[in-house]
């Protein structure tokens, strides 16, 4: 009988590694395949290195493995709209942005023509049936310090039908156990924590580099009481509830509450000023189509390892969503916001700003 | 599927050790002694050492003297071009030769090298009256391959050589590609250097040679030893050396029978391949332009990646434009060069026969590329 062919995402990291010996072991056709998303040189991830550690992997697994060039998808998809978002005062999220349009979309079509019918990668997150609704919904990783639910929260019922993440189910340690029991060469490997294709971590200069000189403007840092307290190089360098590097000496602690990017302008206030009561948000994707009822214990995390806080959906239009907050709470235009009841995704979209 | 059953397409990235060379290899790596030494160790290593200089030298018409062992034809090109050319001058090239040539090239650029790269037809053939106007201007060194790796397509080699040296500049050919597939002969070529690849050929890969015509001084790339003459210092890789020449000499003595059960099997593949897809465009010149083993051909609107992926899963190994050092796949300079546009130069799959590819091999492989290509036209057309 012919196997079912899956095609696991390798980064050449130990959580995608034992996601591939994971499927190999349930007896899938296994084709493991590697991203080349980056230009050369100029972040972290996607090196050569990683490259030939997923071969290696993929080797010792006895599976093939190739590598694909999506570098022109990726810096149309993901980094010329990650520059452009910071440009205009937004603070955006390029991993969900990769999965929505690179992961998910291009690669299971081109996984798709190799005759697959599944999709893996090495997530941590899983796939569970909502125990009312009985369809398949989005559900944290059992490992909570590992969850990457909040990166995932745009897959439909479809894409989630077809899409394995073989690792969700286990803790980080019991992945790097069971990749060292199965001699995996990527066992010890050290983990990547920021954006892959920003080097160092100095989204800054990465920004600086990518833009057209004229949109990096200088501007001023105005408090709430329209005071001008300092100069900036422009709104890109910060983001929503910053503190650390804003240049404004001593004295009580400043954060940032908003961006103008039309006017060059830095707002900024103390702590106690810096909540919203609620927030707009767009291109919401609903896990049941709809918003979920009233009674619902629902909690939206606005950021990847904050907790999630309780708040309401108080208006929708079938696109956008207006939710309260029950305690004022910072929201940074731009980013993800991904509703949850308990551990199962409710859907999520993007942040436009704070209600009017 | 077991190892056995795989079809090789890809000998014009490497072909499989000849057993001729593997039997001399394996004498070869028994000796002691360096070659350079003056005693009877020595003396057997040299000896094998300058048996295989004279298989080589034999595969092309030449005096084992004027052949320079290298690491391959990489090293060889670029001892031609960097050995020639001197800063201020000028070197013609095409916008087709391998990496090997143009990266050199451009970094000879770069130092002040005047660098013209002569453009192609549709075909892959130079442009008619390009050479002529790029030698007026008097350059150095004019270096075009007798046989594109890519498509296959030939160059009227002889016919550069007597145009450059009509105004007085070098010529440089190489024939990687060529060597073992097409009868040569450097003095019917005309040209003044001439690099060689053993792996494309049955030898090991990590060795090559540069034939310098008598009389012409190179620059070595390497110094510190008499070795090579002083044109190449460094003790010699004997045992990949013999094994290259065990190869030229095994080449030598079937090249044109081989040559003619390649062209059969490649024109089987392409009817083949013609009769079940419609949509399938052959790149490059006219088959008499052509190596007798190179079919580089673009099934329109079929992804070359996913095409490449689904054969070598069911069996077949051939190529995709040139691979980069992460195994992905650039889009084709080559291609690019012949007119065209990004998506095409992605697409165009290179199947390469050798000398043990069989009929049966060519129809099974044929088989195969029609289900891929079916396999990826079906889910374009539902998506």
């Amino acid at each position: 009988m012919r196997r079912e062919r899956i095609v696991v995402a390798m980064s050449g990291g130990v959580d995608s590694a034992v996601a591939a010996a994971r499927c190999a072991a349930a007896g899938y056709d296994v084709i493991g395949v590697s991203l080349r998303l980056g230009r050369d040189g100029t972040g972290s991830c996607c090196s050569l290195d990683d490259f030939h550690d997923a071969a290696a992997v993929a080797d010792h697994l006895g599976i093939p493995h190739y590598v694909f060039d999506y570098r022109e998808l990726f810096a149309s998809t993901v980094v010329d709209p990650f520059v452009a978002e910071y440009l205009a005062g937004r603070t955006p999220n390029p991993c969900v942005r990769c999965n929505q349009h690179v992961k998910f979309d291009h690669l299971w079509r081109q996984a798709k023509e190799l005759g697959a019918s599944r999709l893996a990668t090495g997530h941590y997150a899983r796939v569970a049936l909502h125990p009312g609704s009985g369809r398949p919904m989005l559900r944290a990783a059992r490992d909570a310090a590992k969850d990457q639910s909040y990166f995932l929260f745009m897959l439909g019922g479809d894409a989630l039908a077809r899409t394995l993440f073989p690792v969700g189910d286990a803790t980080k340690q019991e992945v790097r156990l069971e990749a060292a029991r199965l001699g995996l060469p990527v066992a010890e490997k050290p983990e990547s924590m920021e954006v892959c294709f920003v080097p160092a971590g100095d989204t800054a200069a990465f920004v600086e580099r990518l833009a057209p000189p004229e949109a990096l403007r200088p501007g001023s840092v105005i408090d709430e009481d329209g005071t001008v307290v300092g100069s900036h190089r422009g709104v890109h360098r910060f983001t929503i509830g910053q503190r650390r590097g804003l240049g404004l000496g001593g004295g009580r602690a400043r954060y940032v509450r908003a961006l103008d990017a039309a006017t060059g302008t830095v707002h900024v206030s103390g702590a106690a000023s810096l909540g919203a009561a609620g927030f707009v948000v767009d291109e919401v994707h609903w896990a049941h189509g709809r918003p979920p009822d009233s009674g619902a214990d629902l909690r939206v995390r606005l950021r990847h390892r904050h907790a999630p806080v309780p708040c309401r959906v108080v208006g929708w239009d079938g696109r956008r969503a207006e939710v309260a907050f029950e305690v004022p709470t910072p929201v940074a235009p731009g980013q993800a916001a991904v509703f949850y009841e308990g551990e199962y995704v409710h859907g999520g979209g993007w942040i436009v700003g704070e209600r009017p | 599927m077991a190892a056995a059953s795989r079809i090789y397409l890809d000998y014009n990235a490497a072909a499989p050790l000849r057993p001729e060379a593997r039997r001399a290899m394996t004498e070869a790596v028994a000796l002691t002694g360096n070659p350079s030494s003056a005693h009877r160790e020595g003396a057997r290593v040299r000896g094998a050492l300058e048996r295989a200089r004279g298989q080589v030298a034999a595969l092309i018409g030449a005096r084992p003297a004027d052949i320079v062992f290298t690491s391959g034809a990489t090293e060889a090109n670029n001892l031609a071009l960097a050995g020639v050319v001197e800063r201020g001058s000028g070197l013609v090239t095409t916008a087709i030769e391998h990496a090997s040539v143009l990266e050199p090239a451009a970094a000879l650029e770069r130092s002040g090298v005047h660098v013209v790269r002569l453009p192609v037809e549709r075909d892959g053939t130079l442009v008619d009256g390009e050479l002529e106007r790029a030698c007026a201007a008097r350059p150095r060194l004019v270096s075009i391959a007798l046989a594109n790796g890519e498509v296959g397509v030939l160059h009227d080699v002889a016919a550069v050589a007597s145009t450059a040296h009509a105004t007085g500049a070098l010529v440089h050919t190489d024939a990687a590609q060529a060597a073992g597939r097409l009868r040569i002969d450097v003095a019917a070529l005309g040209v003044d250097l001439l690099s060689l690849s053993s792996h494309k050929l049955g030898g090991p890969a990590g060795v090559g040679a540069l034939w310098i015509r008598p009389g012409l001084d190179v620059r070595p790339l390497l110094t510190g030893g008499p070795q090579e003459r002083g044109r190449r210092a460094g003790t010699e890789n004997v045992a990949g050396i013999v094994g290259f020449g065990a190869a030229a000499a095994a080449a030598a003595d079937d090249l044109e029978a081989a040559a003619k059960r390649m062209r059969r099997g490649r024109d089987l593949l392409w009817s083949l391949l013609r009769e079940s897809i419609p949509d399938v465009e052959r790149n490059g010149a006219s088959w008499e332009r052509t190596l007798p083993n190179t079919l580089n051909v673009t099934f329109l609107g079929v992804p070359g990646q996913s095409l490449l992926v689904l054969l070598d899963l069911g069996g077949v190994a051939a190529s995709l434009g040139s691979a980069c050092a992460a195994g992905s796949v650039e889009p084709s300079h080559v291609l690019r060069a012949m007119g065209a546009d990004e998506e095409r130069a992605r697409a165009g799959l290179r199947l390469s026969l050798g000398r043990d590819t069989t009929d049966d091999d060519v129809r099974r492989a044929a088989a195969v590329i029609v289900a891929a290509v079916r396999q990826i036209q079906r889910e374009r057309a539902a998506s």
